[in-house]
């Protein structure tokens, strides 16, 4: 049971991990960033770290999305390829 | 007990593969923005290592609960690995500022631009890319 649901959420890491690095769009690749950090979050839920999920899924998934966001809005690449 | 050995395997394999995907993102773009993207996994693999390196067969979390007998997962990693992840927030944000500053003043972001740039206007050279100073005769 614990280890399906390790299994499924490194799947679901490493594959949002390949498309941060390979989507073409930036703001794509933040929000492939964030799914990641959710993922991540899980797995310290089946490594029984709870404290530590908790503050990955806040700031990890929260603040670093947001703050990667607003720089992409600031130096135009909003919805520029690269 | 075998899937105690399981979910070990298979979260120190995810933290490798994070860990080898912020490398190659951190030594192979030239966008500084691909390049805090390595970081950020960077950081989010060296996590996963730590927490999977405090993790015991058959334990539970480190919350104390009024006559408890079973094993406790290591909780000093725990604390460090806490204060990573702000930490972690903190740099992002360091870098992010350092890289719109960069943005207002060179109009580009690609480094190996930035870098000629840089070289030109202090008067350096660049030698395959690496800017190096000019000797006076």
């Amino acid at each position: 049971m614990l280890f399906g649901i390790a299994l499924i959420s490194i799947i679901i890491m490493l594959g949002s991990a390949f498309a941060v690095l390979f989507f073409e769009n930036y703001l794509a690749s933040v929000v492939a960033l964030s799914v990641m950090s959710l993922a991540l979050s899980v797995l310290f839920v089946v490594l029984q770290a709870p404290d530590v999920a908790l503050t990955e899924a806040a700031v990890g998934a929260g603040v670093s999305s947001v703050i990667l966001a607003l720089t992409l809005r600031r130096i135009g690449l909003w919805q520029d390829k690269s | 007990m075998t899937e105690t050995i399981g979910i070990q395997l298979v979260s120190y394999s995810g933290a490798m593969g994070l860990i080898l995907l912020g490398i190659f993102a951190l030594v192979n773009y030239e966008h500084l923005i691909r390049v805090i993207f390595g970081l950020i996994l960077l950081e989010a693999g060296v996590n996963l290592f730590l927490i999977t390196l405090a993790y015991r067969a058959d334990a539970v979390a480190p919350i104390m609960i009024e006559g408890q007998t079973a094993a406790m997962v290591d909780p000093i990693p725990h604390a460090l690995v806490l204060t990573a992840i702000v930490i972690g927030v903190a740099v992002q944000a360091l870098a992010l500022a350092l890289v719109i500053k960069t943005y207002q003043k060179y109009g580009t972001l690609n480094t190996r631009i930035l870098a000629q740039r840089i070289a030109e206007e202090s008067g350096t050279r660049m030698i395959e890319g690496i800017p190096t100073e000019v000797k006076k005769v």
